[in-house]
């Protein structure tokens, strides 16, 4: 199908994003990479009457590493892909990412578009929400900055009001210590997930992120465990995700995975940081 | 600060392989449907129009993306690479074309414009591909009728050919 019909706004600066929005309200979306959007507008499932280009505003472009690694809303997953370093200073993004949609989406796709979108199953804000990352919200009033796990609020919903542009996504650099792993299962290689792990195990715990389950992604914190006190704290995780029947999958294999993947995913982190 | 207004026909500029050209449309005009029906590029093939099948997969400034996921607005003034412009009209194929030929890499032929213009930006990236890398990039491909085996060996034979041995 073909979009119904909208005004097509280019913007050249994040100013212009946000006094654009600040006009047209709920009547405007905001198209950067386009590659969840056009889809649901090629579908009909949203009808905007104004589209407000961002993907070309120098200012919302590009990838920083001061205070974590700053993602501007025009950057496309696949400059984070090759961002130097990433395998450093954010595995579990380098390891995430393959995952992410084809080769050619990633091309085109904004990881602040994925967070903005807040699909349950994708893999961005997994990432975003195990690694307590940040979300800068910008509008004509000002900037404020939300905590990844309070900005997600729902399946495709989140904390941004009406006005406010998803203008930089902040993901913390990995800490000494800290070991980085990420696995999912889906129907095939590229697909959305049906059950996706993101973890993180230091000194300190494990921190277990899981999504395409519940309505968003859902991180869990333990001390570290082993053994039977692991698979406990799995099962009782596992079910409090509330999953749910679907065509893709069932509520009991989608805890089931919970429970395999989680145990295989932590162990293999814990013998590398002991090793 | 740009402004199209819908439902009004605006000029379009891109340089369509190689060949500055434009034509006007809608706001609402997808790429793919700008490049067959205004500008006759029609190897630009359009499948599922939600950007899981690959058929419609152009190059935009050199970078392999759905053309059913972008505005022909968006793509205004950009330079666009479709399979029309991998070899000369009437003119000999270009070594990738050929590869798919020897190595029967398609049957219908619906999916293989999308195909190799994502392969010829990947071998331009990554010019010593492994088995592994190739099929990676062709999840983002559909098609029905190889099974994808003989698209594997064509690219990995361009790969070779080039002096890209490595894997």
């Amino acid at each position: 199908m073909k979009p119904a019909a909208f005004d097509y706004i280019r913007a050249d600066s994040a100013e212009e994003a946000v006094a654009l929005l600040a006009e047209y309200g709920e009547d405007a979306r905001i198209l950067a990479g386009g590659q969840s959007l056009m889809a649901i507008l090629n579908m009909r499932l949203a009808q905007p009457k104004v589209l407000i280009d961002i993907h070309r505003a120098p200012d919302l472009g590009g990838i920083q590493d001061h205070g974590g690694i700053r993602v501007r809303a025009a950057a496309t997953q696949a400059q984070l892909q090759r961002h130097a370093g990433l395998e450093t200073t954010a595995p579990l993004l380098a390891q995430a990412l393959p995952h992410l949609g084809h080769f050619q989406t990633r091309n085109r796709g904004t990881v602040c578009g994925s967070v903005a979108h807040a699909d349950p199953s994708a893999e961005l804000p997994l990432c975003l929400a195990t690694l307590d990352g940040e979300v800068v919200l910008r509008s004509q009033r000002g900037r404020r900055t939300v905590k990844a796990r309070a900005f997600f609020t729902g399946m495709l919903q989140t904390a941004r009001a009406a006005g406010e542009l998803v203008e930089e996504v902040r993901f913390p650099q990995r800490r000494d210590g800290e070991r980085h792993g990420f696995t999912e299962v889906s129907m095939r290689h590229g697909d959305f997930a049906i059950v996706a792990l993101a973890a993180v195990v230091s000194a300190d715990g494990i921190c277990l992120g899981v999504g395409g389950v519940a309505d968003r992604p859902t991180v869990a914190h333990w001390p570290r465990l082993e053994g039977t006190a692991l698979d406990d704290a799995l099962n009782q995780f596992a079910w409090e995700l509330g999953a749910q029947d679907d065509t893709h999958a069932t509520a009991v294999y989608r805890r089931h995975l919970v429970r395999m993947l989680g145990r295989e995913l932590i162990g293999r982190l814990t013998v590398e940081r002991n090793a | 600060m740009k402004k199209l207004e819908r439902n009004q026909q605006h000029r379009i500029e891109v340089t369509l392989n190689g060949v500055r050209t434009g034509a006007y449309c809608e706001p609402r005009t997808l790429l793919s449907d700008f490049l067959r029906q205004q500008l006759g590029a029609t190897g630009v093939h359009v499948g599922c129009e939600h950007g899981v099948c690959g058929a419609c997969t152009v190059r935009i400034d050199g970078v392999a993306q759905r053309s059913c996921l972008s505005l022909a607005a968006a793509a205004d003034g950009k330079a666009i690479d479709t399979v029309e412009g991998l070899a000369p009209p009437g003119g000999e194929l270009s070594d990738l074309q050929q590869a798919f030929r020897r190595h029967h890499a398609l049957q219908c032929g619906f999916c293989t414009p999308g195909i190799l213009m994502s392969a010829a930006e990947f071998l331009q990236r990554v010019p010593h591909p492994d088995e592994a890398q190739v099929r990676d990039l062709l999840s983002g491909h559909l098609c029905r009728c190889t099974g994808y085996t003989n698209i594997v060996h064509a690219i990995l034979d361009v790969a070779r050919s080039r002096g890209g041995a490595g894997a």
